[in-house]
Order: C-alpha cells, then structure tokens, then sequence
C-alpha cells in the first residue's frame, strides 16, 4: 500500500541524500530564524497577521463580493469554480475560445491541486511551466515536493542530466551557474512566443480589486506582462480586506520562507494591460467545506510560505512526495484529509507532534494541535489503521509519564536530542524560548521505527 | 451556478464575524539612517548601489560597467547619452535591451526594496526583460519600513505596479544562488543627492 511510511522508506534508501535533504532545510530554517530576529516586532507582526486573516475568513462572503465587484471595475474578468474540474474547464474554455495550443505557467499550488498540467496535456495542450524548480520537476516527469522549493530533492547531477537530455546541455555538466543560464535561454524562447499565460496569486485584496504575486524569478512578469491572456488562479482563501495589510503579509512572507527580507518582486496587478484580457478564476475545492470545520478553519490562513516544511523533523527526513499530495509537510497533513479522508488518512500521522511548526507559522496556524486532532476524527470514523493507533498509544503512554522528564544529566540530554515534543512541551520547565533547538536526525529513525512496526 | 454555490456555502460556514485589528498595535521598526540600511540590505541581496550628484554621471557610469555598444535605453527624460525609449509596438521588440533605466518612488530600508509603477516603467515588462536594470531614486525618499510604505501609496491608482528588491534570482538548483534568473543579472541604483 502506497502511504506515507512506505514512501519515506522508499526515499531513506539512500542515506546520503536524506542527509543532505535534512541538513540544507534547516539550513533554510536557520535563515529564518535570522531574518525573524532582526525584526523587534516580530511576534506582533504575526498576531496582526493572524487577526487580519481571521476576519477575512470570517467575513469572507461579503470580502469575496467586494473584490469581485472591484475587479470587474478594473477591468478583470471574475470566474468561480467549485472545484478541481470546473477550474480546468474555465481554464481549457479560455484556451480553446481563443484557439490557444501552448501556453506558459508561473507556480501555482492551486493549479497542482487541480491536477491542470495533467488535465490540459489531455486534451492536447502543451503547457511549460517557467519557475526553474518547476520546469526541472516537470522535465524529470515528477510533482513538486515543496510548495516554495519544487526540486530540493534533487541533487544538481540530476538536474544536469535532465538538462543534457532535454535541453541539450553538455554532458556530465551540473554546475548550477550554466544551467540556470541554459534554462534562462530555454524560457525566454518560451516567453517570447506563447500568448496565454497563467499565473498563481498570493493576496487578493477586497478593497481594490487587485492581487499579487511574489517571486524571486520573475517568471510571473514575463509571462504576464508579454502575453495576450493572463489567467490567475486563486483559491477563495487568499483574500485580504484592505491594501495597506500587504505590509503586514509583505514583511513576513519572504522571511518566513527562505529568511530573504522580501521577494524579488512583489507585482500588484489592478488592471489589464492595454489590449490583453485578465481572467481570475476564484477556486473553492474543498475550502468552504473547511470552513465549515471550528478545529480545521484556522487552517485556511495559510500563507504558503513553507517555514512549517523546513523545520519539520518527519518532513526532513521523509521528502516532500512521501506526503503524496500537492501540498506536503505539516500544512498538507491537514489540507489534504480535508479534500478525501480516506486517501489521506496516514498524513496527519506523519508527525511527531514535536509543534515546531506551529511556533514558526507566520499566521500563528495551530498546525500540531490540528494534526492531534485529525488523528481522533480520523480514528473515529475508521480511517486509522491499527498500526499506527498503537504506535499512537506508545507515544501518548511515554507523554503521560511526568517523571520521564525530569532525568537530569544524560538521560535528559538524551530526551532533548531524540523525543523534541517531549521535552519542548509546556510542562517542562527548559523550554522558555519560543522555538524548537535542532530537532535531531534521531527522532525520525525514532518515530519511523514505531510507524512500521 | 458555481458563484452562487460557493457564496452561500462561504456564507453557511464561516464563523462569527472577528473584527480587524485597530491599525497598528505597535510601533515597528525604524532606522537611525535608512539610506544607510537600504544601501546594506540592497547590497546584501545582490544589488548595487552609485552615488551621484548629477544624472550625467549615469551614461559614463553604465557604459564602463556594461558592454559598450549594446543597447542601453531610459524611460526618463533628459540622461545624455542614452537612447530614450520608444515604446515599439509589439512590447517582445524589447527583448535585445541591454540596460533599461527607470526611476523608482521610493526606497524601504528594510528589505531594499523600491516602488515603481507602470506610469515610471513604460511598459511592463521593461525592468522584467532587460538584461539590466538601473533605477534612479532619490535618497530622501527612502523610508523605513513597509507600514510606512503603504501609507505612501495609499488609495494610489495604478494598473500596475510592482517591490523591486535586488537582480533576479534563483537558488532551485541545490540552494545555489544564481542571479539572473529571467529578469535583469544586474541591478544598479542611483542614488541621486
Ligand atoms: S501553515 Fe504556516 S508555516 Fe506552514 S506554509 Fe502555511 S503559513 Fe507557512
């Protein structure tokens, strides 16, 4: 059976590479931790964050007409898709009524939750995605394994071997420098001669009508801005009320993904250009259905900067397609029960619980506790193998014992290195700071040998 | 229809209304010298900063930096020694530029970040397909942070318009970073005093 136990001992037979996985996302992590301490007023940036986008989503019917109305002022031409399907559908529409054959795409988690590459091939359209990370993946014939590194699973020999084999790259050359500049060459061509392009959205602001898309590439821009049709594609709950709360996401975004104090660029589009249609298709898919769940809305916050990937010890060591799911890690185990229960049903299992991703969310999402949480709605309604309830048993029986945690000395340096969410939990009287110290490479072997049992 | 759907299905499940935080609740960063800090932050990421007293520094300054001969144009109005551009029809003809020379709004200290619009760039595409890019700001403009940054822009109305923080880049390739992705390798400032 293909679940996230069997996927990561798949991706552990080679030990170097998960080493290396590991090591350079706490790399990531470190980075984060770095850009987050050089702002003072840190927390309160992510209590204001987490506020603002608690009131869009509790006023997201009345937001979702404001911008629609707003949008259609500027100029934009508002789709509404309840799910997967009918967002290829407008998308595919769009295409064929203009008799469009190839296009470019700029990153979209929301377009690999619909399945668009695949459905568009289908039906004969070649699409090409232009986020480098993206492209390598979709060269390699893989999905992304993180929402905001696509390839940090593949070593740069790979990479190059795909790049000789489709780009005709010379062989045997992985330096990153020249492929980044081959692909560069390779997307141009793409960029100058495809006339529909589509693009993902990060905000979407109510009172203006406009939304926003970051990137460090640039690839959204030249798509966009040299084609005739732009298609940006956004799940409902990425709405803001107000343009001036840009700074608040702005300031923590970037930050929070890979510890840069802003993306490269962050685009505000308003209006078409002179001569090109905008499309924004308004994607539901499962999400109103979450909002409808008092312990799962929170969830529906998300930014998708990625921070709770990086610092997730399970994560690290298991890779991002272990989750089997568009959007991997801690943020995807409670996303994707959401969409089928039963096919997702190990993911929220794939956790040691440790919280560390819930003290790095920059929107304050109680991730860990929405995990804790999935497994009980998930017992309950049959979807939990026993195996996995008796390793759960392990661990509640290990967590119930106070006295565990008090060994001073060797023992407790063994606890802090090997069982994280033991000793960083409220009870124990160590853990002052708000973030997790390096969660050892140990407590996913630990954590890993209890699930396979 | 689907608008309909989902709006009521929004409507059915959303919680109680929570209201919005009243402004800011606290005081966020500033900086002693933010031209200081947006020169240390915009280098850190892999710009460039020159400053000038007189736009015609600018032209000696380019073509000693980049490759004489090549295409070197500018939005603005009277920088000698540049080509001023004329918009072609079909925005792809602006592909073989070199060098593209705008102005930018305003500068953030803390991420080196500057604003611009479509009003500044021309064309959109502009400071995305150059090979490099060259803004001119002006260092009393620079503030600190991004709060103080949107109220700047306030209700502006604008078809588009965009943070430029540094060159473009990517580090897809094990987090190796590269500059020059798709947009311009380079990004110079001229901070004009
Ligand atoms: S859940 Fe939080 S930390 Fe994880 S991707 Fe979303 S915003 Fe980032």
């Amino acid at each position: 059976m293909v679940n996230h136990v069997s996927l990561s001992e798949t991706f552990n037979k080679d030990e170097e590479r998960v080493n290396w996985h590991d090591e350079t996302l706490w790399w990531i992590r470190q980075k984060r931790d770095k850009a987050a301490w050089q702002i003072p007023e840190w927390e309160e940036l992510r209590e204001m964050a987490s506020q603002i986008k608690m009131n869009t989503l509790s006023n997201l019917h009345d937001y979702l007409l404001q911008f629609e109305k707003n949008a259609l002022a500027n100029g934009i031409v508002v789709h509404w898709a309840a799910d997967a399907d009918e967002h290829n559908k407008i998308v595919y529409d769009i295409l064929t009524k203009n008799k469009v054959e190839r296009i470019v795409k700029s990153k979209s988690m929301l377009t690999e939750e619909c399945h668009l590459n695949h459905f568009l091939a289908e039906k004969g359209i070649d699409v090409i995605d232009t986020d480098l990370g993206e492209r390598i993946v979709q060269l390699a014939d893989e999905a992304p394994s993180h929402i905001v590194l696509p390839c940090i699973h593949k070593k740069k020999e790979e990479i190059g071997e795909l790049f000789h084999r489709f780009l005709g790259t010379p062989e045997g050359n992985a330096d990153p420098q020249f492929l980044t500049a081959a692909a560069r060459i390779h997307l141009r061509e793409k960029f100058m001669t495809r006339r529909v392009a589509i693009t993902g959205v990060n905000f979407a602001i109510a009172e203006t009508g406009e939304f926003v898309i970051c990137t460090n590439e640039g690839n959204a821009d030249m798509g966009a801005h040299l084609s005739d049709i732009h298609i940006a594609c956004m799940g409902i709950e990425k709405l803001i009320p107000q343009r001036t709360h840009l700074s608040v996401f702005l300031r923590l975004l970037a930050r929070s993904a890979t510890g840069q104090p802003v993306t490269t660029y962050s685009s505000h589009f308003s209006k078409p250009l002179a001569g090109q249609e905008l499309h924004i298709v308004l994607v539901d898919n499962g999400r109103t259905r979450q909002l409808g769940r008092p312990d799962f809305r929170n969830s529906l916050k998300c930014i998708r900067c990625g921070a709770c990937m990086n610092t997730c010890p399970v994560y690290r060591r298991s890779g991002g397609h272990s989750y089997h799911n568009a959007i991997s890690g801690p943020i995807g185990a409670i996303l994707a029960p959401n969409l089928d229960m039963k096919e997702y049903a190990d993911l929220p299992f794939a956790s040691t619980l440790c919280g560390s991703c819930s003290n790095v969310c920059p929107v304050k999402i109680d991730i860990h506790q929405q995990l804790y949480k999935w497994r009980q709605v998930l017992t309950k309604e049959g979807h939990s193998p026993a195996a996995k309830t008796a390793a759960m048993k392990v661990m509640a029986g290990t967590l119930s014992r106070p006295g565990l945690y008090r060994f001073a000395g060797k023992a407790g340096r063994w606890f802090m290195r090997n069982i994280p969410w033991l000793t960083n939990n409220r009870l124990n009287p160590w853990y002052k700071q708000r973030e997790m110290p390096a969660p050892p490479k140990e407590s996913f072997g630990e954590w890993f040998k209890k699930m396979r049992k | 229809m689907s608008r309909e759907q989902i709006l009521k299905a929004v409507k059915q499940n959303q919680p109680d209304s929570e209201g919005l935080p009243d402004g800011l609740g606290f005081a966020p960063i500033v900086y002693d010298d933010p031209v200081q800090k947006f020169s240390d932050v915009l280098t850190g990421i892999g710009g460039k900063i020159v400053r000038i007293e007189s736009t015609t520094e600018i032209a000696d300054y380019l073509k000693t930096h980049f490759t004489e001969g090549d295409r070197f144009v500018t939005v603005l109005d009277n920088i000698p020694g540049l080509e001023k551009l004329q918009l072609p029809e079909d925005p792809r003809a602006l592909d073989g530029i070199e060098v593209a020379l705008i102005a930018a709004e305003f500068g953030v200290s803390e991420n080196g970040a500057v604003w611009v619009t479509e009003k500044v760039m021309r064309h959109r595409v502009l400071p995305f397909i150059c090979q490099h890019l060259a803004v001119v700001l002006d260092p009393a403009t620079i503030l600190s942070n991004m709060h103080q940054a949107y109220e700047k822009i306030g209700q502006e109305d604008y078809g588009f318009a965009a943070f430029i923080a540094g060159p473009s880049k990517t580090a897809d390739i094990e987090q190796s970073l590269v500059l020059g992705a798709h947009g311009p390798k380079t990004m110079t400032i001229f901070l004009l005093s």
